[in-house]
């Protein structure tokens, strides 16, 4: 005898249990996952804070890869509390153990005045453009929103600027700023991707827009056509979430690290030297900072820059894109940054070694007792290039 | 014996090798051994007084040795000494 949707219904709420909508609110963060079996459209009109998407059609191809642990609790809702019925059932055959329903679905947890979340529309376009962000569980709709509203810094449009930038702008980040006051020579094309032979002698500010926009008209490029110094460093970088830092002078460096700690913005740091590369993420005060690792720079003769050395091309094209990839993890908030390690890459060998970086207590920037001294507007004096400390103390921007 | 690593801009001196064996029982040792067969580095690797330049890292099997011992950092048979200045090749334009 064939069975009529009421068996079936009622057959799925002997099997599954059900909560309510204030027993899911209930829940310690964390522990368990909540997912929205609803169609896309649903979804888009507001769904639970914190819940997964993954439609009823696509519940067996995607939930192995949302919840990997079978045992682990999960709540599903629908609309009306229906649909999760039938859901869960699929979970509990693809030997799920802990799976819930919650009765009533979305309109009941409405009713109820419990807290919502409305996401952020993306146009049909953007939905298309960035369908393999959205198919991934940990990016999704939120994430690439993320992106969408991130601004992101660029001190040089150069060898790793260009493969970040790309990469960046094609994923979506909102804004790019980019600090360069450079023009395109004819030696930069052999890495710098971003520039093109028609545009030799073209200011590279310029020649990254065209090539940012063309790829994603998406992403508002600022142009920063200034060479980044102490009277300006502040202003340049003040609103950006995280800056990539392609700068191939000391100096720079060492006024960038400065300036990004105490505005509290993480530094994607990478240089590069013929067929080796180094790479670190430098967050303020959750690991340690460009003057922690090297406290004072190298004689000119012990770390020669490219146009003297020379480089692989591609070793700046692997080490920008990995810069990418801390970027993005720091703009969406996802995974484990380079925050604390050092990663070395080398080319000939072909090997990637990692070494643990801390942060020094008696550093001038991000200690404990510089943060205080800054505060009271009498920043620690920082070693000047060439003398210690001691001889010529030097005090970036001076006192505030 | 430990295994040094050379980074490229010393490498050089060391007669192009990318690392080099040599013994020694603690970091200061292990330099020490380093500076004799290859005299030109004890300039870029230690200050007048001996200790170690603080624009050159040290690591001992990944740890950096300022927060371990310095140049007293033990170092047993095979582990990895590598010798790391700073990069300044950041590329962001010719010079």
């Amino acid at each position: 005898m064939p069975k009529t949707y009421a068996d079936l219904l009622r057959e799925a709420r002997s099997q599954i249990r059900e909560v309510t909508p204030q027993d899911v609110d209930a829940l310690p963060g964390g522990g368990t996952t909540v997912i929205d079996v609803r169609e896309d459209s649903e979804w888009d009109q507001g769904h639970l804070p914190g819940a997964l998407h993954i439609s009823k059609s696509y519940v067996e191809q995607q939930i192995e890869g949302a919840v990997p642990d079978r045992d682990a609790p999960v709540v599903l809702y629908c609309a009306g509390g229906v649909r999760s019925l039938f859901a869960a059932q699929t979970l509990e055959q693809l030997g799920y153990s802990n799976v819930a329903s919650m009765s009533g679905g979305f309109q009941a947890w409405k009713s109820a005045g419990l807290p919502w979340d409305k996401p952020v529309s993306l146009t049909q376009e953007q939905k298309q453009r960035y369908s393999r962000h959205l198919l991934i569980p940990e990016v999704g709709a939120e994430g690439q929103a993320k992106l969408l509203q991130s601004k992101a810094l660029f001190i040089g449009a150069g060898g790793l600027g260009s493969p970040a930038a790309l990469y960046l702008a094609a994923a979506g980040v909102g804004t790019i700023g980019i600090v360069d006051f450079d023009v395109v020579d004819l030696s930069n094309l052999q890495r710098q991707i971003l520039h093109t032979n028609d545009r030799v002698g073209e200011r590279k500010v310029e020649s990254a827009r065209k090539t940012i926009t063309a790829l994603n008209p998406d992403v508002n490029v600022v142009t920063h056509e200034e060479m980044l110094v102490a009277d300006n460093v502040d202003r340049i970088i003040t609103g950006y979430d995280v800056v990539i830092d392609g700068t191939d002078t000391f100096e720079t460096r060492y006024l960038l690290n400065d300036a990004a700690v105490a505005k509290g913005i993480p530094v994607i740091h990478a240089s590069v030297f013929r067929f080796e590369g180094q790479l670190t993420t430098f967050i303020p005060f959750e690991g340690p900072c460009y003057r922690c690792l090297y406290p004072t720079p190298p004689p000119p003769e012990l770390a020669p820059g490219c146009s003297v050395a020379g480089v692989l091309g591609v070793v700046p094209g692997i080490m920008g894109m990995l810069q990418a990839n801390e970027a993005l993890k720091v703009l969406i908030g996802i995974g484990d940054t380079l925050a604390g390690r050092l990663l070395l890459f080398d080319a000939l060998d072909a090997t990637f070694t990692e070494l643990k970086l801390r942060r020094d207590p008696a550093c001038p920037v991000c200690s404990t007792e510089a943060v205080a001294a800054r505060a009271e507007g009498h920043p620690l004096p920082v070693p000047v290039f060439g003398a210690p400390a001691a001889e010529q103390p030097f005090v970036l921007g001076g006192p505030a | 014996m430990s295994v040094v690593k050379i980074p490229t801009v010393l490498r050089p001196q060391v007669g192009g090798n990318k690392e080099v064996e040599l013994g020694g029982a603690t970091v200061g040792e292990v330099v020490e051994a380093l500076t004799a067969a290859y005299p030109s580095l004890r300039t870029q690797l230690l200050t007048d007084d001996g200790s170690l330049n603080r624009f050159v890292n040290v690591y001992v099997n990944g740890q950096d040795v300022r927060y371990l011992d310095g140049l007293a950092t033990t170092v047993a048979d095979r582990d990895e000494v590598r010798l790391l200045p700073a990069m300044a090749g950041g590329e962001g334009r010719e010079r």
